[in-house]
């Protein structure tokens, strides 16, 4: 085969043994790689409970990974989650996804449970399971530090995967995160504490130069789209670049959802940040975009926060003080902590109790969260859980469980509509809808409504199971298109895709994750947003208002998007098209 | 508020206003929308087939044209031509491919990358180009004889304005290709008759009038509202006036520290909340969803001074930038990267052309065009329009930028007199 390898690892550490799983070409032409891959691992477990020794963590390449297409070089971690007992699954950039399909490794299917803390080292085609008790309970920039990967990629778990935390990230390479769902604890469950991989090989492709045609026309795409190169960007202000933008559209979730308007959100913009810590670009592996940014001052410093991070830090949690989002940004990072769920749970305990935060307080919490003390002990299994332990489920803004991005959804229907049917709960970057609505890509569509919206969720989301299964990265899809990328995917695989022909496939791995998450009880009861957005307004300005959302509006749009998805009024996904989709029915 | 019939009615109407279709009859825009059901804003006998395309494609929205003319010449001639394939004479490599029509203009190099053409108005034919590329030219042939082509077909994936936009760069890029090739094949010797006769068909639509100069709010602009105002009044009669298409072109003024700039992706006659204001000391990143070309402006405001900056994509002015002596530019090492590597420093009359691509990549415009203003407040970058600058207000701009397209209008219609009746004497002795 071009473009996979064709071997996949199952590694069992239950009986410590390591087989090499191939699958039909046909089978890889139809789930790809990455996100749609993992779903097809997952499927079969779906009924297990997410810590059962079978459930399986897959973290999987797609076929332009390790070549010279665009952003390609992510990977994509699959399970079950802790957090939302949804389909968990987060890209993850670094270098580890080039490494793994360097080593000869389309993906890694993992299953069973460690006795012992253990590590899994990967050098071309030998697989190693590695004594970890020595680094059991140290941070993720110690275990970087300690194992010094060099040029091998590394993922790894921080002490908050070892505790049960249900929000803990996998850290890659120091500074990148595979941070929703709570894959870190996933990977803690089974005593996993690193997952080292270094590959000396390359990814056949059939068709180099039709792939530097591909790459010219993605590069052109890039260069004229100034949500990415321009000098806002965020290849030179970083995801940050989006704070100005999310104050300026009445859109930044300020004081737990209670407003979108922060007050000092001026003096915490990404220029704020670039004066005070002198950011250097840094990237994934096979990236021209280079948005991670990593702070100059102090030298060689810890990795900048990214937009969601810079946010929730300051107007969710009431507090204004970048040194703080730097520290905690690191904190999480260093204790293996998403963000977003952090920083939400702490709002959520801040709106119960009425307790603001200081910088010290916060610091304290976020620690006592990942070592399982104090309160901590608590507000580790999220705000949703914790707001209903406290009798006051409205106060966590979450949809099933997965607490709300940056982003508030009464200024911006069609993210309205995403939160609300996304696979994982409550996420932007599933139909990302931020493209039209506020970047004005591919043309603007109005944000204050939802004419048109379901169907146009609906095919995002496609699309964005298509990416995250290449496996790409989202920005380049601001500006570049399937279009392009099948030009990519035909010339590396010597198959003919065309955009159409994969927005199927995005179809079939999405339907996938619905009859994966309708096995666990899910249904239209929890494609809803908390009732906040449907009762009170958020803050407008001189230009315009941002009213609650109209209730029968959004339920109107829910059920147009079960029509245009072809499930049941209820949500559910039906027999009929998961057979047209070629995909397993239970029963 | 915006529901999906307004849109239909909105984007079909702009295609008329632009001349691209006509308003009635066969030739009037036909758009369908689809959300949970599917509607058209009129009814038609292509429906059918069009909804066949519906289901076989994952898409929103649909926009079936018959351009109006002189695009449905002169895109049926380049279609003829795509389906011929290349080779037909040794001339004819250059520009196209078996069933497609490849222009070389900025829009398509960068958005469409290349024009499919199919011979039959079937849903399958269809889909199959549409499943690759944004837009399909149907110019049907033989068996299919009753369909009246040529066609452009666009489907959205998010909006009908993709349909508007897409049809309008095929009419742009079909229309500069056209007048680019005919240019170049007189001077080799090689026009046909087909093309004169296209040409001849053409030019009753061309405008040689000298162009009026509108009235134009005079600067200097007190406050936000008035700069707002007349970049609104500079955005529409640039529209009005055919100086760009679809959501191309873009404005800013700088005023008080600050630049305000219309958004990436506005029409520049819907300017009203769609404009940026970006500080000069860089303290918001707000511009994130400026114009493409930000860097561009700042960069020539900052070596300039000037206040005011107009960027359209009038046709003519485009075809001159990328008129090039054929016996040069076959000699030339940088002849399949004019649009970025052209060696020689070129000019229509005063006004230079410089070469670049959209953007801030490493061949951006941005590299190029700020220093070219040094010397002259009127800019050409070659394959794609025109940048003007103005102390104070529009005017100037305006007026600068209506004149280099007059200019270039008449030049070439005067090239083209003189090599036809050197051809013609060539061809009869
Ligand atoms: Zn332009």
């Amino acid at each position: 085969m071009y473009g996979w390898t064709g071997k996949i690892a199952w590694i069992d550490l239950t009986r410590q043994k390591t087989n090499t799983l191939s699958l039909s070409p046909d089978t890889y032409a139809r789930f790809l790689g990455g996100k749609g891959m993992g779903g097809f691992f997952l499927r079969p477990c779906a009924e297990l409970a997410w810590d059962h020794p079978d459930m399986p963590v897959c973290l999987f390449t797609g076929p332009l990974t390790a070549t010279i297409a665009p952003t390609s070089g992510r990977s994509h971690m699959v399970s079950l989650s802790p957090l939302t007992g949804l389909v968990a699954d987060a890209s993850m950039g670094g270098k580890i996804g080039v490494q793994l399909k360097r080593a000869g490794w389309d993906g890694l299917v993992i299953t069973g449970k460690s006795k012992c803390p253990v590590g899994i080292e990967i050098q071309d085609s030998r697989i190693t399971l590695m004594p970890a008790a020595h680094l059991w309970g140290l941070p993720t920039n110690m275990v970087h530090d300690a194992l010094s990967p060099g040029r091998a990629g590394l993922a790894c778990i921080g002490p908050a995967g070892e505790n049960g935390v249900r929000f803990a990230a996998v850290i890659v390479d120091r500074y990148h995160a595979a941070g929703r769902t709570g894959l870190g604890l996933n990977l803690g469950t089974k005593k996993i504490k690193y997952i080292r991989v270094s590959g000396t090989g390359s990814t056949r492709v059939k068709d180099p130069d039709r792939l530097k045609q591909a790459r010219a026309d993605i590069f052109r795409l890039t260069a004229a789209s100034p949500a990415l190169m321009g000098r806002f960007g965020f290849s030179c202000m970083g995801t940050g670049a989006m704070y100005d933008l999310m104050d300026n559209r009445c859109m930044m979730p300020t004081d737990n959802f209670a407003a979108t308007r922060f007050a000092f959100a001026g003096q915490l913009n990404a220029h704020a940040y670039a004066k005070t810590y002198a950011p250097k670009k840094h990237g994934c592996k096979g990236c021209h975009i280079l948005c991670k940014k990593i702070a100059g001052q102090p030298s060689s410093g810890p990795a900048m926060p990214e937009f969601e991070t810079m946010s929730h830090f300051t107007a969710l949690v009431g507090c204004r003080d970048k040194e703080l989002v730097m520290r905690a940004n690191q904190l999480c990072n260093n204790l293996g902590m998403d963000t977003i769920s952090a920083a939400s749970v702490l709002a959520c305990f801040r709106e119960i109790t009425g307790t603001n935060f200081t910088p010290r307080s916060l610091l304290n919490m976020l620690e006592e969260i990942a070592l399982d003390r104090g309160d901590g002990k608590a507000l580790k299994n999220g705000a949703a859980a914790w707001a209903q332990s406290m009798g006051t489920p409205g106060a966590a803004m979450a949809v099933k469980g997965l607490d709300l991005p940056a982003y508030d959804p009464r200024g911006a229907y069609g993210m309205a509509l995403g939160f609300a049917m996304s696979t994982r709960g409550g996420c932007h970057l599933r139909a990302y809808p931020i493209a039209h609505e506020i970047l004005r890509k591919p043309v603007a569509t109005d944000r204050f409504s939802f004419s048109g919206k379901a169907r146009i969720i609906k095919i995002a989301e496609d699309l964005n199971a298509v990416v995250d299964s290449l496996t790409a990265c989202k920005f380049t899809f601001f500006a570049a298109g399937l279009e392009e990328y099948a030009r990519a995917i035909s010339a590396v695989t010597g198959k003919d895709f065309t955009a159409q022909d994969l927005l199927a496939t995005g179809e079939k791995i999405v339907y996938n994750e619905r009859i994966i998450n309708s096995l666990n009880k899910f249904d239209a009861r929890h494609d809803d947003l908390p009732e906040r957005f449907f009762k009170q307004p958020g803050t407008g300005c001189d230009q315009f208002s941002v009213p609650p959302i109209d209730r029968t509006a959004f339920l109107a749009a829910r059920q147009a998007y079960y029509a245009v998805r072809e499930l049941t009024q209820t949500g559910l996904p039906v027999r009929e098209k998961a057979e047209k989709l070629g995909l397993e029915w239970h029963g | 508020m915006n529901g999906m019939d307004d849109l239909l009615k909105k984007y079909a109407k702009k295609l008329v206003d632009a001349g691209l279709a006509t308003a009635r009859g066969p030739g009037a825009p036909l758009m369908g929308g689809l959300d949970q059901d599917l509607t058209w804003n009129r009814s038609a006998p292509e429906i059918p087939v069009l909804e066949q395309v519906f289901l076989q494609l994952n898409i929103n929205s649909l926009a079936f044209v018959r351009p109006a003319p002189p695009y449905d010449r002169i895109i049926g001639f380049l279609a003829d031509r795509a389906l011929k394939g290349p080779g037909r004479t040794q001339h004819e490599d250059a520009g196209f491919s078996r069933g497609k029509i490849m222009p070389q203009d900025c829009e398509t190099r960068t958005f469409l990358h290349d024009l499919p053409v199919v011979e039959s108005f079937d849903a399958n034919t269809v889909c199959r180009a549409l499943k690759q590329r944004k837009t399909v030219i149907v110019q049907a042939k033989g068996k299919n004889e009753n369909f009246q082509g040529p066609a452009v077909i666009v489907p959205g994936t998010v909006s009908p304005e993709q349909g508007f936009v897409h049809i309008s760069s095929v009419c742009f890029a079909c229309f500069v290709k056209f007048f680019s090739d005919y240019l170049s094949e007189l001077k080799k010797g090689c026009a046909d008759r087909e093309m004169d006769q296209v040409f001849d068909q053409a030019l009753p639509f061309l405008q040689t009038d000298t162009p009026q100069t509108p009235h134009l709010m005079p600067g200097p602009f007190a406050g936000e509202k008035q700069v707002i105002a007349a970049m609104d009044q500079a955005g529409r009669q640039i529209v009005a006036d055919g100086l760009v298409d679809s959501y191309f072109g873009n404005i800013s003024f700088c005023t008080n520290n600050t630049l305000y700039i219309s958004q990436t992706g506005a029409p520049l006659d819907e300017l009203p909340g769609c404009i940026d204001p970006v500080p000069l000391d860089g303290s918001s990143s707000a511009g994130i969803t400026a114009s493409s070309e930000l860097s561009a402006h700042l960069e020539t405001i900052a070596r300039t001074g000037c206040r005011a900056i107009l960027h359209g994509h009038p046709r003519f002015s485009v075809i001159g930038s990328m008129d090039c002596d054929p016996e040069i530019k076959a000699a030339c090492a940088f002849n399949t990267r004019c649009h970025t590597h052209c060696p020689v420093p070129r000019a229509i009359k005063t006004t230079p052309i410089v070469p670049g691509e959209v953007g801030t990549g490493q061949f951006g415009l941005c590299h190029t065009l700020p220093r070219a203003f040094e010397k002259s407040d009127t800019v050409i970058v070659y394959g794609h329009g025109i940048f003007a600058t103005g102390k104070t207000d529009f005017i100037k701009a305006f007026s600068n930028m209506t004149a280099v397209e007059h200019l270039c209008k008449i030049h070439y219609i005067e090239q083209v007199r003189k090599l036809r009746d050197i051809n013609h004497g060539n061809r009869t002795s």
